[in-house]
């Protein structure tokens, strides 16, 4: 059996939008900045599928970006806000310990140059409130960054309260939005969301082809200079299969949200119950404020990177928090952020399911990830320490 | 594929995976907070290594490495044992990814402080130099 659990990490091109691509390679391939028939054709094409992306969130048509994916994405919305901030004398910039490193690095670069950052502590379960936000912001306050889901752990943030808060305070606010879009509804106006960075790849869209939504009235900073594509904001030739791509990949997702859900959610409960009989075994993330596919755990004694080379063995596909695949000696930010001590966070495992995967592939799952851990726990030093009460468990 | 199919063979099949409960030395390195913990015992018989173990919290490479590195030593004498260099366990396991070295830096160590635990045993006089792989190690990673 091969099973692709790592759609938080990319998902597969869905054929209906593939059929939708072709045509922009060999048939309607004109540059969409020309004047002539076939260019204007292209134009049409574009002014379609910003449409189709706009109405997925209740946006406005000239309230998208096309970009190149969720990382420039976020580089631009935060750079924007923070060159607003710093016009107005505000250089105070508040997000979370746990967010996408396109937040955190863009966020290094600004501190850097001067911008004071507030890293907001991320309670255990994943979540951060609104209330936190509250206390945080202070008259220099010139932008909050909060994700909308979290990509490893899968924990929904209270979005529509901390846009509250900030439009009260009159705070930009931007959500990385890259693991939600396609899979929970939104809607930018009624969540108060002045800014929100999606990834075509991660609801079966291509790669390499993002949107940046910002509301009417917010100006933009270039993060790429050249042309006068996307109203001067974004220059390059626009990746016209990328953008038709996208557009029908962004309806077709959020079309089936209220349909494949269920099903999905359905799934990942059973994985989690199952794979929480394991001993020593701990969830990532609030039990129900949850991406519906997202499926992440702590194992006592084991190291992730084995784990993951044992799992795909048995042609299980995922992925792991620990030092050695996330190639840094730290294991992930996001398990250190909700408090997992080191040795815990080295053992953790991601499954990120869809509405493809069946019920017998979690009953396989979960078989063969608890035979993978008592084996690895078994050649473990520290199991055998554990067990022996030399060393005390972490995980109850 | 990140790894050699060796390094995949050693990792699949682990040799030497175990305990021995009246070792003649014992050696652990690393620690849980960074994701590597090595655990080596000896079983030591006229300065021969009879028998060898290994304990491994840690990734593939780490897993390979001490499965290596207890191969390379099984049978020899403890003098040979101690020449063990990382290089060499990472070259007979057809080489490691660059970021990984510190696996096979880990299994060398973990050799070295399991002779000197059966030094200190035996009272065998050994001099500062006999052991500097385990002061050093960390500066070559
Ligand atoms: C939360 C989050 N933000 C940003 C990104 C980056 O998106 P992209 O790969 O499209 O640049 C990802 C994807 O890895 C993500 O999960
Ligand atoms: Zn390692």
């Amino acid at each position: 059996m091969n099973i692709y659990a790592d759609n938080a990490a990319t998902t597969k091109t869905s054929r209906t939008v593939i059929d939708a691509m072709l045509p922009y390679f060999d048939k309607f391939y004109a540059n969409p900045s020309s004047l002539h028939t076939p260019g204007q054709e292209a134009m049409e094409a574009l002014t379609r599928a910003r449409e189709a992306v706009a109405k997925c969130i209740g946006a406005k048509p000239n309230e998208i970006i096309f970009t190149s994916g969720g990382s420039e994405a976020d580089n631009q919305a935060i750079v924007s806000a923070a060159m607003i901030g710093k016009s107005k004398g505000k250089m105070h910039i508040i997000s979370t310990a746990f967010e996408h490193h396109a937040v955190l690095h863009t966020l290094d670069k600004l501190e850097k140059e001067g911008f004071k950052i507030t890293l907001l502590d991320v309670h255990e379960n994943g979540m951060v409130s609104a209330e936190q936000v509250r206390e945080a912001i202070c008259d220099d306050t010139c932008l909050v960054t909060i994700m909308y889901a979290n990509n490893e752990i899968g924990s929904i943030q209270p979005i529509k309260e901390i846009g509250a808060v900030c439009k009260e305070k009159n705070v930009l606010f931007h959500t990385d939005a890259v693991q939600a879009v396609g899979h929970v509804h939104i809607d930018v106006k009624d969540e108060n969301i002045d800014m929100l960075s999606m990834s075509a790849h991660k609801f079966h869209g291509p790669k390499g082809v993002g949107v940046l939504y910002a509301r009417t009235g917010i100006r933009l900073t270039n993060i790429i200079e050249g042309g006068a594509q996307e109203k001067g904001k974004r220059a390059g030739t626009h990746n016209m299969p990328a953008i038709a791509g996208m557009a029908v990949a962004i309806k077709e997702a959020c079309d089936a949200i209220d349909t494949h859900t269920p099903k999905i959610v359905k799934m990942r409960d059973k994985l989690i119950e199952g794979l929480l009989q394991i001993p020593h075994t701990v969830l990532n993330g609030d039990r129900y404020s949850r991406l519906p596919g997202n499926v992440n755990v702590c194992f006592e004694g084991i190291e992730g990177e084995s784990l993951l080379l044992m799992l795909d063995m048995d042609g299980i596909y995922a992925s792991s928090g620990s030092a050695c695949t996330s190639g840094s000696l730290d294991p992930s930010h996001v398990l250190l952020a909700i408090g997992r001590p080191h040795e815990i966070a080295h053992g953790s495992l991601r499954l990120s399911i869809d509405y493809d995967n069946t019920d017998e592939e979690m009953d396989y799952i979960i078989e063969k990830t608890k035979k993978v851990v008592e084996y690895l726990r078994n050649m473990s030093p520290v199991w055998s320490d554990l067990k022996k009460g030399k060393r005390e468990y972490v995980i109850q | 594929m990140l790894y050699s199919e060796k390094v995949m063979d050693h990792f699949k099949n682990p040799r030497n995976v175990g305990v021995i409960e009246d070792a003649d030395g014992i050696g652990e390195v690393g620690n849980a907070k960074c994701g590597d913990i090595m655990k080596i015992y000896l079983k030591i018989d006229n300065d021969i290594i009879t028998d060898i173990k290994f304990e491994t919290f840690g990734c593939g490479s780490a897993i390979a490495s001490s499965s290596m590195a207890t191969e390379l030593i099984k049978g020899k004498p403890v003098k040979d044992a101690l020449k063990l260099t990382n290089k060499a366990v990472a070259e007979a396991l057809d080489g490691l990814p660059p970021h990984k070295m510190h696996c096979s830096v880990l299994a060398e160590e973990a050799i070295s402080s399991a002779i000197k635990d059966y030094y200190d045993k035996n009272n065998i006089p050994y001099t500062d130099d006999t052991f500097k792989s385990l002061a050093h190690s960390h500066e070559e990673e």
